[in-house]
């Protein structure tokens, strides 16, 4: 064995130096050139040995990578940001929103001017899940800055109820809620609409935004049919039968007569929302405004969106009985808006707005029907921040308008 | 609210393979995927690499993205470079659970990624529904551009430079 290699390796030597050039100078012998090829074999040994350990270190890093990289993923999934900060916080969520208002209105016919600028919202909210099937959650919001007294602003807590899963499809709630009627009432955050300030109809007929306190049932129906259905504080609507000054905000609200409100809405086609809210109130003034009974809202509203173009259209109203609120021409109180808009871009939309309402509808002589046109565009540098601008455009029946420009920036995270 | 796991990944893998799952791959995120995907997120992403799986022209992913304030799991599955389906495997969010619906997710079927890394179809969206809709389309439009970078990564294969490895 050891002859056939010293043979073999004699006549890679010959055919070798039979292909070395005249120009070398130095004497090759056989010796030295074997000598070469012992050396170059230990060399290939060695690299061998080499290759070898290095596959097994690259198998130890791959699984220590692997082992890090699931670490790291646990971590991050467990929790993001401030809320790595404690366990609980796997369990607590913070989220909120705001919004800069300015108006640059002119008024007319007896109506204000309104040059103002005001933070008309700092939202915060808090959720916390105490287990899969019982969440809390809770909205506290500071209206116009500053709270207190001789202040234009407040503090309101808008949401705070627990939710309880009976089952997949059904879920008990109790607590301070946000009633299921109108487009905006429940998702008014102000990246979702268009707009510096919401819709009249929506604040003064709905009238949101409106929250209660009561409890109730929410779920699927399948089909795409869903429901919410509740009772709940209701409204104490003073003499002046105005709907949006009968909010109580659940502050040491009257509570003589409930109400009741169900909701029935249809989402089972992309694009589509249709939805039909029925509230119920047996004493609209608490027992405590003569001349006022019994109260029924109807709403319905449809959303329709297709590519880049959204229809919203809504109708609200209210029919109340007593003496003295039919007197006032205040027992129909109803509105409408019908609002088209078309995205330009991911960034950029417009929209146009018509809205209509009057809370003296059962009055043919009060001139309290009201008209008001929006158009205008928004703009989102993130899909969470917008920046507005719109002008309005009132043709009141009393012939009190206030006509001009707004601005504002908004946020929700 | 209707929160839970609608299927299992691994229901969702043998329904996908025909119960013959290939050998799980992995994508890492380097820094210029990162960089794409934190795009597509708008906010960075909290993985570093992506599971996925893969036989022929068909390729099955498992990703998820917080919608409101918790994770939606969806799994998609892209043949060639075009979405073959989508679906929400869990979803544990208190709204938005419309998007779970077939009559949603079948909107996603044969979309693909412009060169913008936008979805070439029109997603329409569900009112009341906004985040959780924003959070799958995010999640079809990461998938597509991986699907992107495995294929990238096979035409120049010759070029030693591992951007996935296998994962036992």
């Amino acid at each position: 064995m050891v002859l056939k290699r010293t043979a073999l390796r004699r006549l890679l030597a010959l055919l070798l130096l039979s292909q070395v050039p005249t120009v070398f100078a130095a004497p090759v012998t056989l010796e030295s050139i074997a000598k070469r090829l012992d050396a170059i074999e230990a060399e290939n040994k060695n690299l061998r040995s080499e290759n070898e350990s290095l596959k097994t270190l690259i198998q130890q890093a791959d699984q220590k990578a692997d082992a890090a990289v699931a670490a790291t993923e646990t971590i991050a999934e467990s929790s993001s940001g401030m809320q790595k900060l404690a366990n609980w916080a796997d369990k607590t969520t913070l989220g909120g929103y705001g919004e800069l208002h300015y108006n640059n209105l002119s008024g007319k016919g007896g109506a204000s001017d309104k040059d103002e600028i005001d933070f008309h919202r700092f939202v915060l909210f808090f959720e916390h899940e105490f287990t899969e099937g019982i969440r809390f959650f809770s909205e506290l919001e500071v209206e116009h800055s500053i709270a207190g007294e001789g202040k234009s602003g407040e503090i309101e807590i808008e949401q705070a109820y627990l939710d309880f899963d009976l089952n997949d499809n059904h879920t008990a709630r109790a607590g301070l809620f946000i009633l299921p009627v109108g487009i905006m009432n429940e998702t008014h955050e102000p990246a979702t609409f268009y707009g510096t300030e919401r819709n009249p109809v929506e604040k003064n007929i709905v009238p949101a935004t409106w929250w209660a306190a009561g409890a109730g049932l929410h779920g699927q129906l399948g089909g795409g049919f869903s429901y919410d259905a509740y009772i709940h504080s209701g409204l104490a609507v003073p003499d002046s039968f105005k709907i949006r000054s009968g909010r109580q905000k659940v502050s040491k609200a009257e509570a003589n007569d409930p109400a009741v409100t169900a909701r029935l809405k249809y989402t089972g086609i992309a694009g589509l929302e249709l939805a039909i809210t029925a509230q119920h109130q047996q004493d609209m003034g608490q027992g405590l405004v003569a001349g006022l009974d019994d109260g029924t809202l109807i709403e319905t509203h449809a959303i329709w969106n297709t590519g880049p173009f959204t229809l919203k259209a809504l109708y609200a109203m209210w029919d109340i009985n007593g003496s003295a609120v039919k007197v006032d021409g205040s027992d129909k109180q109803e509105g409408y808006y019908l609002e088209p808009s078309f995205k330009v871009s991911e960034q950029i939309g417009v929209f146009a707005r018509f809205n209509q309402w009057d809370n003296k509808a059962g009055s043919s002589t009060s001139n309290s029907d009201k008209e008001q046109w929006d158009v205008g565009i928004n703009y989102w540098p993130h899909e969470d921040v917008v920046i507005k601008a719109d002008y309005q455009y009132q043709d009141n029946e009393n012939g009190e308008d206030q006509n001009g420009l707004n601005l504002g920036i908004g946020y929700q995270f | 609210m209707a929160s839970g796991v609608y299927q299992t990944q691994d229901s969702f893998l043998n329904e996908t393979f025909n119960d013959e799952i290939p050998k799980s791959k992995v994508v890492w995120i380097n820094k210029e995927r990162r960089k794409e995907i934190e795009k597509i997120l708008q906010h960075r992403p909290s993985f570093i690499r992506v599971r996925y799986w893969q036989q022929g022209e068909t390729s099955a992913w498992v990703l998820s993205e917080i919608g409101k304030t918790k994770p939606i799991n969806v799994g998609v599955v892209i043949i060639g470079d075009k979405i073959a389906s989508l679906k929400v495997l869990a979803f544990h969010e208190s709204r938005g659970w419309e998007v779970k619906h077939d009559f949603f997710t079948q909107q996603f079927q044969n979309a693909s990624l412009s060169p913008t890394k936008q979805l070439t179809k029109n997603i329409d969206g569900i009112s009341g529904a906004t985040l959780s809709v924003r959070a799958l389309k995010k999640i079809a439009r990461i998938t597509l551009y991986l699907n992107q970078q495995i294929h990238e990564k096979i035409s120049t294969k010759q070029t030693y430079h591992p951007i996935t490895s296998s994962v036992a």
